[in-house]
């Protein structure tokens, strides 16, 4: 990893009220370190945010990162901002069935995503449970199930991951709307404007946030080049992230990387509005339920029993 | 919409629709197809027995030991699989075949909904036939080594 550690500029000690009173005495350039910023820091301090912002504007950004992330990890990188397709809402069956527990979705979403591999903070937990009981706890799962072979007589797992709610608890919490939810459904994080209270993580039922508690860290030749910036590109370290059905992906026609790298295709995925589509299928003609319906969140994220 | 249009669409009218995607192919042993290339000399012998000469390392673990080579392979002609009705397939469309006694799956399989779909979710697809993802002899899945466990908070550094 490079010397020189990116940082996300509103973790500085400097903070905006600083930097603002500062500014009001007319001492702006005394307030901001600048004899060891340089351009790209003072633009990424400055930066809108990503909503208010226009094609220019957020292309220019994407630039600035782009030439930041191919920087530290030494090769080419690319972030896009593709937007939402319109007519569509992204949904997600899970068949429980079939589920193996083999873990295989976690590390291909580790991969595609670039999540931090040392710390680790996988998106995708498979929670297991044993066959028969008469109450399934959720909070006495157990997730850190380790056996020579999968599936284990008698249990059954459930991977659990952002349930891309309608009624995001998460989004409503947070005090800098760095998170929201985008037109096809895709609950969505600013690295760039979330200052890591991780209140959204205190909001969220499903534990599907992260946090970055130390520096991220992917190994220059695993970086997943092909970035989204509302998903899967390189993160900062005090900012929470989340599952974002692939975001880079999916916006582009094709699966998430859990879909595809399932073994037993107990992962289902495609558009709600789309009425020929698999996932729609599913929700017609598999008895679905989604967790915690309780909560009126209103997940877009289905379990199903297939067989 | 008329009745006629709605029967058009129903699941039963639609039942033998065979979605128009790419499969990878049949997954053979190597080298053991065509199969005729070693049967076409050897004079066929219906009758149910253990095979000890060839192909003793196919257990067939299926349906609780009722089925045999026949029920699927066809007698007459090696490179074909036959449904129940003497109808000759091909292996390429193996699924008619399972879809025989697996129904509901075959019906599932043609949604999209049971198996492995790789691809696009709007547009190309890439389907599997049974027999890429099942070896059809033993069909159930061997258990897998599961990938390592998360960290347990107490042991991050």
């Amino acid at each position: 990893m490079s010397k020189k550690q990116r940082k996300n500029p509103l973790s500085l000690k400097l903070d905006r009220r600083n930097f603002l009173k500062g500014s009001a005495l007319g001492l702006a350039a005394s307030a901001l370190p600048l004899e060891n910023a340089d351009a790209s820091f003072i633009e990424a301090f400055f930066q809108k945010h990503f909503r208010e912002m226009n094609k220019k504007e957020i292309q220019e950004v994407l630039n600035r990162l782009e030439k930041e992330y191919s920087e530290q990890y030494k090769k080419h990188v690319t972030v896009k901002a593709t937007k939402a397709m319109p007519g569509v809402q992204f949904g997600y069956g899970l068949d429980l069935s079939r589920c193996i527990g083999c873990r295989r979705c976690v590390y291909a979403c580790i991969g595609e995503n670039n999540q931090s591999r040392d710390p680790q903070i996988p998106w995708i937990q498979v929670l297991s449970f044993r066959k028969g009981d008469k109450w399934t706890d959720l909070e006495e799962a157990d997730k850190y199930y380790n056996p020579a072979t999968v599936p284990e007589p008698e249990h059954w797992y459930m991977p659990v991951q952002c349930q891309q709610c309608r009624h995001p608890a998460c989004t409503r919490a947070c005090p800098t709307q760095a998170t929201w939810k985008e037109p096809d459904g895709i609950v969505v994080v600013d690295y760039n404007w979330c200052i890591g209270c991780r209140y959204c993580m205190a909001a969220c039922p499903y534990g599907a946030r992260h946090f970055n508690w130390g520096e991220p860290h992917i190994p220059d030749d695993e970086l997943n080049p092909v970035t989204h910036y509302l998903g899967n590109r390189p993160r900062y370290k005090g900012v929470v992230e989340k599952c974002t059905f692939c975001i880079q992906r999916t916006r582009e026609g094709r699966y998430p990387a859990c879909v595809e790298i399932c073994p037993v295709g107990a992962r289902k995925f495609g558009n709600l509005l789309d009425p020929s589509s698999e996932i729609r299928y599913c929700i017609e003609n598999k008895r679905v339920f989604r967790l915690k319906e309780e909560l009126n969140t209103q997940p877009k994220f289905y379990y199903f029993y297939a067989t | 919409m008329d009745s006629e249009a709605a029967l058009a669409q129903s699941p039963q009218v639609q039942e033998h629709k065979i979605p128009k995607y790419i499969t990878p192919p049949p997954p053979f042993s190597e080298g053991i197809f065509p199969c005729s290339d070693c049967h076409k000399d050897l004079k066929p012998n219906p009758k149910r027995r253990k095979l000890e000469l060839m192909h003793t390392d196919i257990h067939l673990k299926h349906a609780g030991g009722e089925q045999w080579c026949l029920d699927c392979h066809d007698l007459n002609n090696r490179d074909k699989l036959h449904l129940i009705n003497g109808k000759l397939i091909d292996f390429e469309e193996v699924y008619y075949l399972c879809g025989q006694c697996h129904g509901t799956i075959f019906r599932d399989w043609k949604a999209g909904v049971h198996g492995k779909r790789t691809g696009e979710w709007n547009g190309k697809k890439v389907y599997r036939l049974c027999t890429n993802c099942h070896n059809p002899h033993q069909p159930h899945f061997k258990p897998l080594k599961p990938k390592r466990p998360p960290e347990r908070p107490s042991d991050i550094k």
